[in-house]
């Protein structure tokens, strides 16, 4: 990690996944908090973050075809 | 009816109660794994190199696993159980050839994507809006450019919603290994968005 006193920018970058992620400790929570609080440089770049997870989430989505549905149907070992 | 056969009787009736209780759960459980199917096309389908290959293997999942249902200890995450069996094909098929170069991915910092989706036109009006000028095509074309041992563990946990642990035990690997792979193939990924970005618009 970089230090915070040299760089807060950088080191609120280092923090971003593991915040989002939800995996900081409360100390390095507030931390980042505070820097959020006041640059707003790195809260925009902390919001875009949220939201391409959200994007890659959604636009990935690929419809299963019917046919594979009942291929896998069919694959259904019979009652004797 | 003679006593041998009221003896003969007793024996046979736990024999067809069990068979009976067996074929119930059997059918159990192949109604839950198939009301699973849409899940697990959704994340099999980002694990292999293609949809064809996607589609083929969640065929070869499911006939495995209603073959050797008895193994799948029924209260634990069906979900995750069938996801192992497709990553252990995926693997044995020999993914390890195909695609995705085992040369050092490049990576950027995690700021990287923003500042090159920014800087195209200089401002960001809408700052909610940046995200939208990454298509549909350029993130499945992007994440199918990350190596694949970066790329399961993305699948697996931000596309198929599954927790650190649960990536874990799919994939046999430590959780740590999890966490790590995750967090460098999201910074491969963005990359790989700038990138595509970046040749869009020259």
């Amino acid at each position: 990690m970089t230090n915070p006193t040299d760089d807060p920018c950088a080191h609120c970058e280092e923090m971003m996944q593991p915040y989002l992620d939800h995996i900081l400790t409360e100390a390095e929570r507030l931390e980042a908090e505070h820097h959020l609080d006041e640059c707003d440089w790195c809260r925009r770049r902390y919001k875009f973050e949220a939201s391409l997870r959200v994007y890659v989430h959604q636009v990935v989505t690929e419809p299963m075809s019917a046919a594979l549905k009942q291929k896998l149907s069919a694959l259904r070992i019979p009652l004797n | 009816m003679s006593s041998a056969n009221v003896a003969a009787m007793a024996e046979t009736q736990p024999d067809a109660t069990r068979i009976a209780a067996e074929a119930r759960d059997r059918v159990r459980f192949e109604e839950e794994a198939l009301a699973l199917a849409d899940q697990v096309f959704r994340v099999a389908r980002h694990l292999a190199p293609s949809k064809d290959e996607a589609e083929d293997l969640v065929q070869e999942t499911y006939a495995r696993a209603f073959r050797s249902w008895r193994s799948y200890t029924p209260g634990t995450n069906l979900r995750a159980w069938l996801l192992r069996i497709l990553t252990n094909l995926n693997i044995d098929r020999g993914r390890r050839n195909q695609r995705a170069p085992q040369t050092t991915p490049l990576e950027a910092n995690d700021y990287y994507l923003y500042d090159k989706l920014a800087d195209s036109d200089g401002r960001t009006p809408d700052e909610d809006r940046v995200v939208e000028r990454l298509s549909q095509d350029d993130i499945v074309s992007a994440l199918s450019a990350v190596p694949h041992d970066f790329r399961d563990a993305i699948v697996l946990v931000d596309i198929g919603d599954f927790s650190y642990q649960d990536a874990a035990h799919i994939l046999d690997i430590p959780i740590g290994t999890v966490m790590s792979r995750l967090h460098r193939g999201r910074r491969i990924l963005k990359r790989e968005l700038a990138d595509s970005v970046m040749e869009d618009a020259s």
